[in-house]
């Protein structure tokens, strides 16, 4: 764990607190149950935004605390713990992110203060396939409008302002397009991982262009990688420290079977990725904190080495845990999910990689 | 000598420029420690001269104490120190497993009278030592050793074999690990030194498969040491070698990071240079590149979490966990980069002598070969693991091995 200031400290705290007390794996259970279409529980969102959760990279100015991205990677850290499930990741950092780097003077004050206070939510439209590939971009901005089919938009279903990556008359940049604008068709998508997201298809939207054209895509998604590989870390974190526990209780051929080699290894090699992942995650939040200029290579290292940790991890889960890890009763299961949807989104180990190693010369 | 007791750094770094100066032969600038080549041969008197001026000065020790010689320096005076040396071009002449392993241990637990005799001809670079630890049926389950040492009066007389002994052939002293009690495992070994110059010791260095001797066979024949050298108590060996198992271990951690960024044109360049790049400038065998990205990305987690581990002990959260992991991960890094780098050789990466191959390729063979060692020595991967497993995850021991 990074070496942290007091105001992290106690956001870290905060956050471990209440997931424990207020969202423990039972609540997404039930939030799963539900069928709920956004993918999160409302009011959980809601104390989250009181916190002031939802602020955390937003300047003062515009209602948030500028606490910077270690501090939300935190949060998101002991979200993930539990697999609390919010627009935290999305709209906090990734709306938030491409409007304070590439909004207006009047789209910040306009859509800032509502994300910060959780009463607006946004999110991140860039994929158009199965893959995640910012550079191909073929929907289109011209005359004001937009039009074209995003995929997999996370809390897209019913977000109130989507950024949405489109060629324009200057290249592929980010546009801002209202979540109700009658050119805006969504499609409710239900995934494995059962958190929100859509399809979304766009026919002559209103759209207003933010600032910045593909550098600012490329840095608003490494700031979303950064903050998901966070919240990745906490729940291969949780999923480790769940199996361990098991490994210490459960007794076969009359011992705890933690106590055979062949499983004590396997868990010593879990501990040794996660804490290499862990170097890797918060060294590329300090990167995007200090704003070095090594911030790419950083994130696809953070991003490739916590998918591979959480991969091996939750894989690990349900096998150390045996039959009752196959059960839908146990929480193996959704660590197993959560770990493959995340390891997709905003870009794969293999893109990562390949990412880490053009930057690299290869 | 100086006293920097008022911690002015700036007069240290002002005095230790000054001492260099006039002390470190100008002809050794840039030149490789003696010590660290494997032949050792006879020091020139410039190299003699230069690890006498230190001895003296104890600073090729230098958190050492003053009273037994050493530099009797801080942390962050030490750094002024290693930095000036390094500006100067110039190697530190005292070394070897008495600095790195035994002189901090017997600093720890041995008595005064010990501490004099042993610890000021070790910063002055005199004596040589060798450690007495594995046998042949004692390796990573090390605490079953038989080497056996009996009680005649004054002396202990000490039959049994010795292997990977380091630096045998030209060590002066051995620091040994003998069992005194054959009913308890632990319990009935100790720590005792006695000089390698005796009758009763014989020393025979083993080929490796790289091609070198760094370790030897050792073979005692009522070999003698003194009863006042027997560090720490009778039967209370164990818990001394285990810490000094720890000094051993942090240095070769510390050589896994120290082996980054080797200068030359990087393993990137060596292999377009060798297998060829396609029109856009990738490595044109894709399945190496993902290999060799994937080694690359390792590197740079292990050094992020050397520099995590150590800001970590540096503030209040005191050591970290991350430190048991450093040994595994680094051997881990090297190995797969050597095989690596010998795959982008191919043929020419196999090459064991003569001119028809350049000296990077023997190199990368002869080091390649050599590496294999270091998931065996210090804690074997496997050992390392058991120690993560029973003492960090605290899962159950069923080796037995306190």
């Amino acid at each position: 764990m990074a070496v942290l200031n007091e105001e992290q400290s106690m956001l870290r705290d905060a956050a471990k607190s209440w997931t424990q007390e207020k969202s423990p794996v039972t609540a997404f259970r039930k939030m799963r149950d539900s069928g709920v279409d956004v993918g999160y529980d409302a009011n959980a969102w809601n104390e989250m935004a009181e916190m002031g959760w939802a602020g955390v990279i937003i300047p003062e100015e515009y209602g948030g605390s500028d606490f910077g991205y270690l501090s939300i990677g935190l949060i998101l850290e002991e979200l993930g713990r539990t697999l609390t499930a919010s627009p935290l990741l999305v709209s906090a950092v990734g709306a938030a992110s491409a409007l304070v780097l590439g909004g207006s003077d009047a789209q910040k004050s306009e859509w800032l203060p509502k994300i910060a206070e959780g009463t607006a939510v946004g999110a991140l439209a860039v994929d158009e396939g199965a893959h995640h590939n910012p550079s191909k971009v073929e929907t289109t901005f011209s005359g004001g409008k937009i039009t074209g089919k995003k995929s997999f938009v996370l809390e897209g279903f019913k977000a109130d302002v989507l950024i949405v990556s489109a060629k324009g008359p200057d290249g592929v940049g980010f546009y801002l397009v209202r979540g109700d604008d009658a050119g805006v068709s969504r499609t409710r998508l239900a995934l494995a991982d059962s958190r929100g997201a859509a399809n979304i298809e766009f026919k002559g939207a209103a759209a207003e262009p933010l600032t910045g054209g593909a550098e600012v895509v490329e840095k608003v998604l490494d700031r979303v990688r950064a903050a998901l590989s966070a919240e990745m870390l906490g729940a291969a974190v949780q999923a480790f420290e769940v199996t361990l526990d098991y490994l210490k209780v459960r007794v076969q051929f009359g011992q705890v079977i933690g106590s055979f080699q062949a499983l004590q290894h396997r868990a010593a090699k879990m501990f040794t990725d996660l804490e290499l992942a862990r170097s890797a995650v918060e060294a590329a939040l300090q990167a995007i904190d200090a704003g070095t200029p090594d911030v790419p290579e950083l994130v696809s290292l953070a991003k490739a080495k916590m998918g591979d940790t959480f991969h091996l991890v939750s894989n690990e889960m349900v096998q150390m845990h045996g039959g009752i890890g196959m059960t839908d009763a146990h929480d193996a299961g959704f660590y197993l999910k959560r770990a493959r949807a995340a390891e997709a989104a905003f870009g794969n180990q293999a893109f990562h990689r390949d990412r880490y190693a053009k930057i690299q010369g290869y | 000598m100086a006293d920097f007791g008022g911690g002015d750094l700036d007069a240290l770094r002002t005095e230790a420029k000054e001492w260099i100066a006039a002390n470190f032969p100008a002809s050794l600038k840039g030149r490789p420690n003696p010590m660290m080549r494997e032949e050792r041969s006879t020091p020139s008197p410039e190299q003699e001269a230069w690890r006498k001026a230190m001895g003296e000065k104890g600073w090729g020790v230098p958190t050492w104490p003053a009273a037994y010689g050493g530099g009797g320096l801080s942390a962050a005076e030490a750094r002024v120190i290693q930095q000036e040396l390094g500006r100067a071009g110039a190697y530190n002449p005292i070394g070897g497993m008495g600095v790195m392993m035994f002189g901090p241990t017997l600093l720890e637990y041995g008595t005064e009278e010990q501490k004099q005799e042993h610890i000021p001809p070790i910063v002055k670079g005199e004596l040589q030592w060798c450690q007495g630890f594995s046998e042949p049926g004692a390796g990573s389950d090390l605490a079953s050793l038989q080497c056996k040492a009996e009680d005649k009066g004054d002396q202990f007389v000490i039959n049994g074999q010795k292997i990977w002994t380091s630096g045998a052939q030209f060590a002066d002293w051995c620091f040994c690990l003998v069992r005194t009690d054959t009913s308890k495992k632990h319990e009935g070994i100790s720590f005792v030194l006695f000089t390698m110059h005796q009758p009763g010791v014989e020393v025979r260095p083993i080929p490796l498969i790289a091609g070198n001797s760094p370790f030897c066979e050792t073979f005692f024949t009522d070999a003698i040491a003194d009863k006042k050298n027997l560090v720490g108590p009778l039967n209370g060996g164990w818990t001394i070698a285990k810490r000094l198992l720890q000094h051993e271990r942090s240095g070769l951690s510390g050589a896994g990071g120290g082996g980054f960024g080797m200068g030359g044109r990087g393993i990137v360049q060596m292999a377009k240079d060798y297998v060829g790049a396609d029109d856009d400038g990738r490595l044109s065998d894709s399945d190496l590149r993902t290999r060799l990205i994937m080694n690359e990305m390792d590197g740079r987690a292990f050094q992020q979490t050397a520099v995590r581990s150590m800001m970590e002990s540096r503030s209040n959260s005191g050591p970290s966990a991350a430190t048991s992991i450093m040994k595994n991960a680094g051997t881990r890094w090297m190995q797969d980069r050597a095989e690596l780098t010998l795959e982008i050789m191919g043929h020419q990466g196999l090459g064991w002598e003569g001119d028809d191959f350049s000296s990077e390729e023997l190199g990368a063979v002869r080091g390649w070969l050599g590496g294999k060692a270091t998931t065996i020595y210090g804690g074997s991967q496997e050992v390392q693991n058991n120690i993560i497993s029973k003492r960090i995850l605290g899962l159950p021991d069923l080796t037995n091995n306190s």
